[in-house]
């Protein structure tokens, strides 16, 4: 199962999916009535590393984190 | 150098520590950028939260573009609540000359407030209220949206 993370202020609990890419992820993301307006502005990471791109194969221990837009300093 | 501390940074013992630690390097410029809360629109302070692995990864990045150059870069940042007119931020590049230096600091503090994975929050009335209209979107946003 991969674990997903909600970062920063999107304030959601870690969930653990079963998936093969991160198209698996968006289609069950848009059942997700209290992510969608979220998805819009998140950058998504696996593993630590940003990705632009949905075909990734995603193993069972991966690791995948939800960014919402940044304002350090 | 990236160091994080929880609560408003002390200015004054990183700078001094900083500069004792780097003065004898060699470098003839040391450039210091300190970002400190402004008392504005009813806040009370901010606070921060932070993830540190990416955000390691984007700074090991840039000390290697420093690097390439003879520069080093230092960098410190709250986690948690900070108080107005105290500081959340310190960055301060190391070069051999000023020229290099000045144009590295502000390439770097542009691309830290782009790029850098840190929330901010208003802290109001004992509320944190997420600086939503003041946050940069993360290059690759909207990748799982049905609207892409």
């Amino acid at each position: 199962m991969a674990r997903i993370e909600f970062l920063g202020p999107i304030g959601k609990k870690p969930i653990e999916i079963d998936i093969n890419n991160l198209k698996d992820l968006k289609k069950i993301f848009s059942n997700d009535d209290d992510i969608k307006e979220w998805l819009k502005i998140c950058a998504v990471a696996v593993n630590d590393t940003i990705t632009k791109t949905l075909d990734l194969k995603i193993e069972p221990n991966d690791k995948i984190s939800l960014l919402p837009p940044v304002c350090g300093g | 150098m990236l160091e994080l501390h929880d609560g408003s940074l002390h200015v004054e013992g990183i700078l001094s520590r900083w500069y004792n630690d780097v003065k004898d390097k060699n470098f003839g410029a040391f450039i210091p950028f300190i970002g400190i809360v402004r008392d504005e629109k009813g806040i009370d302070g901010l606070s921060f939260d932070i993830y540190e692995p990416i955000l390691k990864s984007w700074f090991d990045e840039w000390q290697e573009r420093a690097k390439q150059e003879g520069a080093m870069l230092l960098m410190a940042h709250s986690r948690g609540d900070v108080k107005n007119h105290t500081s959340s931020y310190i960055s301060a590049v190391l070069s051999p000359q000023r020229k290099v230096g000045l144009r590295l600091i502000n390439d770097f503090v542009e691309d830290f407030k782009a790029s850098a994975p840190i929330w901010k929050y208003d802290l109001i009335d004992g509320d944190r209220i997420y600086a939503k209209k003041r946050s940069m979107p993360l290059k690759g946003a909207g990748l799982l949206s049905e609207e892409k």
